[in-house]
């Protein structure tokens, strides 16, 4: 292995085309070994594309780089083999059972013995009383446990995770961040995409894409001070009018309705209070200044992303 | 609509064997009137009986005209010689047209010939007669070369339909992108999809073979494990087709409908509805490039007459290419990645 070491991914100006369309543009990352890395953005901005070019199944136009230190380009089969990729849809066979899908993914890798690799993993996820069961009766929750379980059961070094928890009950998702910790701390690497806000600040970097480019990527105190949004909090009544009344001042960048609140934030910190303080002098809603949350900051990326458009 | 050009039920040209001990012209005058008849094709002499006999095992022929040594000479004696016709009468309908017409045109062949003073042996009813030798089913009975047939298209439809959408629908349920991110290579994915239906053909192959002899009556002269290794390696063509088409196809649906473009001309054009000799040569080649014509051959060979791995080669090997081209090109087309 040429790479340091201590960098699991390591890709640069990956790029890839479908059809006309660029669909990934110019996407550069590292992710060091350890290390829990968040994949976020918006629907079809190139997040599954990305994750396929890591682990081998896509081949990028141009850009390239090293997953473990296999040159993503040529090394797929080595890449094949110490990667555990979960699909975003349940990719396992629903119609054989729970204990057989874990036997054939042992016996895909050739592990030695694949009837007690499938049993010990059967035990580590609870399993074990419903093991004859199909795969495909399970609930959602235990499904995505169960593609889990099947993903680390060879062994592999780094995990890419496509959207491992979309329709999965908080408690379920809670328990599944827990596990994907407890890997973490193990030596694992784990690449996660998400939807989901408190799912992001479990990591321990975020990466941002939209429309296929990286807007963001760090910590996420660095990513929110990156952003440098002023935000207020809004709250009071009739938000709804005003915040179509919001999105038409100048140097309001971002409105975002937060439950009962209306986060409101702009770039131009000095242009954003004097909106608040015009509108706070009316006494008809209460203006509070606030941080900006990862939420707030992403909301702004994604509007001007989609205003670059 | 093509087919229907290539469905003759009554077909001409058929390959013919000439087995003489006489050379005479007599001789050659009666072999000349079988040929004018169109329905001979004689594309070998044989040399002797057991040259004769392999020619019809290896169904290179479907006729033998065997005249006897001193034909011409006991002819001319008044003795009525018997010039002799092998049919190989494993397929009825393809057969009982020629040997009528070789009936008919003994009559009149030797008119020529027999002048002078051999003239009154003109006269009346032919001065020989021709022995119709109806082998492997003497009755004539169609179930004997239906039944056997049925073994092939009953193979071929159910073999294609396993593997065709083996494939497909691994893409369509999304499981192959998983299967692909593994360390597999396609080649074992291949062998992966065709093993077990190879077990499942074999079933088939017996409860169809013990229908065949326990209703039907058709029995097997042939050896039962050539019978055996050979439709596994038909069954093997088969599911290698159908694997084939699962790597092309887009969608379930799409490899169904390639199943379906393979089967037909299989049924038509293999010889299994219409005798193969009768169609005409575009037909014929194409049916050539089917594994069910070489398998008719195959299994109706073996069963009725009971030829053995050497009269087979040929189809054999047909099989054992069509197996590996299918294999290679499903493995070449075989997308090992998402692009």
């Amino acid at each position: 292995m040429s790479v340091d070491s201590d960098i699991a991914i390591d890709v640069r100006g990956l790029t890839k085309f479908f059809g006309a369309k660029k669909v990934v543009d110019n996407f550069t990352l590292q992710v060091a070994r350890g290390h829990i890395q968040g994949f976020l953005g918006p629907n079809g901005s190139g997040k599954t594309t990305t994750i396929r070019m890591l682990c081998g199944l896509l081949t990028p136009d141009s850009g390239a780089g090293r997953c473990l230190g296999y040159d993503i380009r040529r090394q797929q089969e080595e890449i094949k083999r110490d990667v555990g990729y979960m699909t975003q849809g349940f990719s396992l066979y629903r119609d054989l059972t729970i204990r057989e899908n874990l036997e054939f993914v042992a016996r895909v890798y050739g592990l030695e013995a694949p009837e007690d690799a499938a049993q010990a993993a059967l035990e580590r996820l609870g399993l074990v009383a419903r093991a004859d069961q199909l795969a495909g009766e399970l609930s959602g929750g235990w499904k995505q446990r169960l593609a889990l379980g099947a993903c680390i059961l060879p062994g592999p070094s780094l995990l890419l995770l496509d959207e491992p928890t979309a329709g999965v009950d908080p408690k379920a998702r809670r328990d599944f961040w827990d596990e994907i910790h407890h890997l973490a701390t193990q030596g694992l690497t784990v690449l996660v995409s998400t939807h989901y806000m408190d799912e992001a600040e479990r990591c321990h970097r975020i990466a941002y894409i939209a429309n296929g480019r990286l807007l963001a990527s760090g910590t996420i105190p660095e990513i929110i001070a990156s952003a440098n949004l002023s935000t207020w909090v809004v709250t009071g009544e009739g938000l709804d009018p005003l915040s179509s009344q919001l999105k038409r001042q100048p140097g309001v960048d971002m409105v975002a309705r937060f439950g009962s609140a209306l986060h409101v934030g702009g770039r131009d910190e000095a242009a954003m209070e004097r909106v608040a303080e015009r509108y706070s002098a009316e006494g008809l809603h209460h203006w509070r200044r606030d941080e900006p949350s990862l939420e707030d900051v992403f909301i702004d990326l994604m509007t001007r992303a989609g205003a670059d458009q | 609509m093509l087919f229907g050009y290539a469905i003759n039920t009554d077909p001409k040209h058929l390959p013919t064997a000439v087995l003489t001990g006489d050379d005479s012209p007599i001789a050659r005058a009666l072999i000349g009137a079988l040929r004018a008849t169109d329905y001979f094709n004689i594309k070998y002499v044989a040399r002797g009986e057991a040259d004769a006999d392999k020619l019809i095992l290896s169904n290179k022929v479907q006729f033998v005209i065997q005249i006897p040594p001193d034909f011409s000479r006991q002819l001319v004696r008044g003795e009525k010689p018997g010039l002799l016709l092998i049919a190989d009468a494993t397929d009825p309908t393809a057969t009982s047209g020629a040997v009528a017409a070789a009936l008919g045109a003994a009559n009149q062949a030797l008119d020529r010939e027999l002048t002078g003073p051999l003239a009154s042996l003109a006269q009346n009813a032919p001065p020989y007669e021709i022995r119709v030798h109806r082998r492997y089913n003497p009755a004539g009975e169609t179930r004997r070369n239906i039944v056997p047939g049925l073994i092939g298209t009953i193979l071929t439809m159910t073999m294609l339909m396993y593997t065709a959408m083996s494939v497909t629908r691994e893409i369509e349920r999304g499981t192959m992108e998983a299967l692909l991110a593994m360390p597999v290579r396609p080649v074992e994915i291949m062998l992966g999809k065709i093993a077990p239906y190879v077990v499942v053909g074999a079933v088939q192959m017996s409860t169809i073979l013990i229908v065949a002899s326990l209703l039907f009556q058709v029995p097997v002269v042939g050896s039962l494990f050539t019978l055996s290794v050979l439709t596994l390696l038909f069954i093997v063509a088969n599911l290698s087709v159908g694997y084939t088409f699962s790597t092309v196809a887009v969608n379930q649906l799409q490899a169904m409908q390639m199943t379906f473009f393979f089967f037909l001309p299989s049924m038509l054009l293999s010889g299994f509805l219409f005798p193969f000799h009768g169609m005409p040569m575009w037909a014929q080649y194409t049916g050539e490039a089917l594994p069910l014509t070489h398998y008719l051959r195959i299994v109706r060979s073996v069963m009725l007459k009971g030829s053995n791995f050497g009269d087979l080669a040929v189809d054999a090997g047909a099989l054992a290419a069509f197996t590996l081209v299918a294999m290679s090109v499903a493995v070449m087309r075989f997308r090992q990645t998402l692009d």
